[in-house]
């Protein structure tokens, strides 16, 4: 009964790609986040957005794997951002740290104006 | 509402079975949206923590779900997942109101359940030894 993520990539823009997200991010979700993620930064993107609104649960081993893609991004100096998180997922990600690594923005318009400068 | 049991067995997103029930029973209650939102994560981490480190024998997770107050006037819900397995080692456990926190470098990557269910849950109780370990959470209406 697994139920996969899926997952829609917007690159059309120099720098900066966004990664919309459609389901449970489990371990092989993100997993797959991460496979797309480290695809965007060999193609020169430095700067992800990840939309999750179409995801409702998050679980720690896919927070993890969130953990290494802003590892990875320290390491070339370019940035992760999130956006339209759930109330509940941006309290998680509150709890877990994330948000003095990774910018939340309300959602992908406001991430945009503000990741685009 | 009667109470609710599951026995779940370690499959892949078997979690999910127990994120469902926990939001039916919140709904029929008539919690919050945000509140059984946040005992969905923590049902979903109570349970893989289970699935992942209890080494239970049976390979179950039995969780069980108890509407709180009365039938007329329902005042939150408290559910307990147990397991069989060989307990969480000494040292192990979670100190209690420790929400991790802390200030960085980046958070550990792994170790996160106990920490989110504390976080997101009113009250939470932890026991365990050697014959398994039996999490209680309460989320308050």
């Amino acid at each position: 009964m697994t139920e996969s993520l899926k997952l829609t990539v917007d690159d059309a823009r120099d720098d900066l790609a966004v990664i919309r997200t459609d389901g449970y991010i489990n371990n092989q979700g993100g997993e797959e986040i991460a496979r797309v993620a480290y695809e965007l930064i060999d193609k020169g993107h430095k700067k992800l957005l990840l939309d999750l609104s179409g995801t409702k649960i998050v679980n720690s081993i896919g927070i993890s794997i969130l953990i290494e893609i802003i590892e990875k991004m320290l390491e070339i100096d370019g940035k992760l951002a999130f956006c339209s998180l759930t109330p509940t997922i941006e309290k998680t990600f509150h709890i877990m740290g994330l948000a003095q690594y990774a910018s939340i923005y309300p959602d992908e318009e406001a991430a945009l104006q503000e990741l685009a400068v | 509402m009667q109470d609710v049991t599951l026995t779940l067995p370690m499959l892949p997103d078997m979690e999910l079975t127990a994120s469902k029930t926990a939001s039916a029973m919140g709904e029929h209650i008539r919690m919050s949206r945000d509140k059984i939102d946040e005992i969905q994560m923590a049902v979903v981490e109570a349970t893989i923590n289970a699935f992942e480190h209890s080494g239970s024998p049976d390979r179950k997770v039995r969780i069980h779900f108890h509407v709180l107050g009365t039938e007329g006037d329902p005042t939150g819900l408290q559910i307990t997942v147990t397991d069989h397995g060989t307990g969480i080692p000494d040292g192990r456990l979670p100190m209690p109101g420790n929400d991790g926190r802390k200030s960085a470098p980046l958070p550990q990557k792994r170790g996160h359940g106990l920490r989110i269910i504390n976080g997101l849950m009113d009250s939470v109780d932890i026991r365990s030894d050697e014959q398994g370990t039996t999490v209680v959470m309460t989320k308050l209406c």
